[in-house]
């Protein structure tokens, strides 16, 4: 985290408070009672830093809308504790509390105009009026939307309407701003432009933003960090590349992005470095913080992008099962000799072709750190 | 496709032709009606109810506004008429307030329920329609009497002395109203809240409104028209009751309905009764066009 910086005059000053923006402890959310209970969330903690653009990232039913809600105070906790900057949040309604959303329905109010549906909030904190006039354009203009301030809400586009209800909850400056999957109504297209125009305004306005999401790659693209949910549980808090390149177990491994996964025996493990041998055939070195016995079996998981394919040499000796050619990249699925299948990446070079013919016998060879230990 | 003017002038005729048993029902049954009491309240009274035909006379409509004292012919304010009108739009207009009172939190905690029991709560709402709306009258008889349900449950409890009088006053009118036409409050209030998008009422919670302003500022403008139907579909029928003020008003209290059907009876004066009713429908043309202009002016689609 970046929390300190070297003022102009030479002089240590904080820049960031070190205090989370927002942090959920220990918050288990139960839905019914009784033989109906459902176990939305089990003792989920995450601490959100200041000014950052944090993603949670799970599939539909992960809870991961849950936590967004307590957050903004739809709903409250079974048990444990929300905390917006230190101060324990968790009982307080949502008016009371200094956070807005950007809901995945926008949710703009039907009766009221583009500029009435932004002033909305300022209005209710007893704002003055000329203060909500002057904040309303500057919304207008931070979003690009002042042409039609005085447009009805349905006579807009959906990408409008997407912006309008960005301005609306950003409108009362809050300290966090939640997005419950926002983009997920917009074509592709324009889903692309708003995910660079959301990372533009996060910049611009300095709010701390947490942005859920079903989608892998948008939560890659956009975020500071990710929190990568399944059936209730946050299972790896990361950056997107250590998501990526380091996914911690098969769930997030195999979720985001496509993997190999190989089972593989310990041949030995000590000072930060395990042996592991792969298809009886090779052996690879990986870092792993944890010493591992040997003779213990392990899941392996590989990118298909760290790898390559040879037609000999040293590696994973297989044959070529299929080819699937995408454009800027061509897939081979190898079956390797011991019965599992492989998939190896390779970019399309214009200089040097892929030869390769279905059948013929292929040895794919790993990149150094390709290879990563999982916890089951 | 294309088809010539030709066919269309076909199409269009057919139209009018298949359409027209209702458009008989409709004439035969409700303007002719209607056209008939017209004509009655400008024609002149017969001798023994009736009235004289073709024989013109503005007497009809002259009584329902002024009278001339039977002794020395001065003439004067309808007092007797003009209050019962006054009494009867208001009696309507308190009616259609505590409805709305009642009605409103009632739609509202049937439109937050699970769609599965919202169901049966609507069917509750619709049993007392299951009855008799006479015998329903007279059961509340049965209810706000002297020795009655209520005034024994008080007795008992000791929260009183002595019954309370609520038999043959405007309470028991009011009363009577307030229940038998809640339920025409309470559906179209329920019809439109069904259509809100709780999602807004999220949108408004989180941009600090607090409850009551979320109410006002969000709700209420949304399911608008739903207030403006319930209310219009119970001011309407309460201004022409007849059977609750004549049965728990006791005949003392009269309303508009109460004295039109007099004047039928026993006032033998057909053109006035037929006067009255025109008067009667003329407010309620008044509060269809103030429904109509409210309606199309708050233009709330449901949510596509």
């Amino acid at each position: 985290m970046k929390s300190v910086a070297i003022a102009a005059g030479g002089k240590l000053t904080l820049q960031q408070s070190s205090m989370p923006a927002i942090e959920a402890r220990n918050v288990v959310k139960q839905f019914g009672s009784g033989t109906h209970a459902m176990v939305a969330l089990y003792g989920v903690s995450v601490a959100i830093a200041q000014n950052e653009f944090f993603t949670l990232l799970g599939p539909s039913g992960c809870g991961k809308t849950t936590l967004l809600r307590m957050f903004a105070g739809f709903e409250f906790p079974t048990s444990g504790t929300i905390l917006l900057g230190g101060d324990n949040i968790a009982a307080l309604p949502p008016f009371k509390r200094p956070v807005n959303t950007v809901f995945q329905s926008y949710a703009l109010f039907p009766h009221m105009s583009v500029a009435e549906n932004i002033a909305f909030g300022l209005e209710m904190l007893g704002r003055p009026r000329a203060e909500i006039t002057a904040r309303v354009e500057a919304m207008l203009t931070l979003v690009q939307l002042s042409a039609l301030k005085d447009r009805r809400t349905d006579q807009i586009s959906g990408g409008q309407a997407q912006r309008v209800a960005l301005a609306r909850a950003l409108a009362p400056a809050p300290k966090v701003l939640l997005l419950d999957e926002p983009l997920s109504a917009l074509d592709y297209k324009l889903r692309k432009e708003m995910q660079i125009e959301l990372k533009r305004i996060q910049a611009q306005t300095g709010i701390t933003f947490v942005f859920v999401t079903h989608d892998q790659e948008e939560a890659l693209t956009m975020s500071d960090r990710i929190a990568v949910m399944s059936a209730g549980k946050i299972l790896q808090v990361g950056s997107p590349h250590d998501i990526y390149q380091r996914p911690e177990n098969r769930f997030v491994a195999s979720f985001i992005g496509e993997t190999n996964f190989l089972t593989g025996m310990v041949q030995a493990s000590k000072a930060g470095v395990t042996t592991v041998k792969l298809q009886d055939q090779m052996t690879v070195g990986i870092a792993s913080p944890r010493t591992l016995a040997v003779g213990e079996k392990v899941t392996i998981a590989i990118r298909p992008e760290h790898s390559a394919l040879n037609n000999a040499g040293e590696g994973l000796k297989g044959h070529l099962k299929h080819i699937v050619y995408s454009g800027t990249d061509t897939q081979f699925h190898v079956q390797l000799e011991l019965g599992e299948t492989f998939l190896v990446r390779a970019q399309n070079r214009i200089d040097q072709m892929a030869s390769f013919v279905i059948g013929d016998a292929v040895v794919i060879a790993l990149q150094a750190n390709a290879a990563q230990i999982l916890a089951e | 496709m294309s088809k010539t003017d030709n066919q269309l002038a076909l199409q269009t005729r057919n139209r009018w032709f298949l359409a027209s048993p209702a458009l008989v029902i409709i004439f035969v049954a409700s303007i002719g009606p209607l056209f008939v009491m017209l004509m009655y309240s400008f024609m002149a009274k017969g001798d023994f109810g009736d009235i004289k035909p073709w024989t013109f006379s503005l007497d009809g409509w002259f009584n329902v506004f002024l009278e001339r004292d039977i002794f020395d012919g001065t003439l004067s304010v309808a007092d007797a008429h003009l209050s019962i009108l006054w009494r009867s739009v208001q009696l309507s207009l308190i009616t259609t307030v505590l409805t709305l009172l009642f009605g409103f939190p009632t739609a509202y905690f049937i439109a937050t329920r699970p769609a599965k029991t919202r169901e049966i709560w609507v069917f509750l709402i619709t049993i007392p329609f299951w009855t008799n709306f006479l015998i329903r009258t007279f059961a509340m008889q049965e209810v706000m009497r002297n020795e009655g349900v209520l005034n024994t449950g008080l007795l008992w409890l000791g929260l009183i002395d002595q019954p309370l009088q609520i038999m043959f006053t405007d309470k028991a009118i009011l009363f009577g109203m307030v229940y038998v036409y809640l339920p025409l409050m309470v559906l179209p209030l329920y019809a439109a809240m069904e259509r809100l998008d709780f999602r807004l009422v999220e949108a408004g919670y989180d941009l600090y409104a607090g409850r009551w302003q979320v109410l006002r500022r969000i709700i209420f403008p949304l399911v608008k028209p739903g207030i403006i139907a319930g209310s219009i579909l119970v001011f309407i029928p309460s201004l022409g009751a007849y059977v609750i003020p004549r049965v728990l008003g006791g005949g003392k209290n009269l309303m508009l309905g109460n004295l039109i059907e007099l004047q039928f009876g026993a006032g033998r004066n057909w053109p006035l009764g037929a006067a009255l009713s025109i008067t009667l429908l003329a407010i309620v043309m008044v509060a269809l066009l103030f429904y109509v202009r409210n309606a199309s002016k708050s233009g709330v689609r449901s949510h596509g």
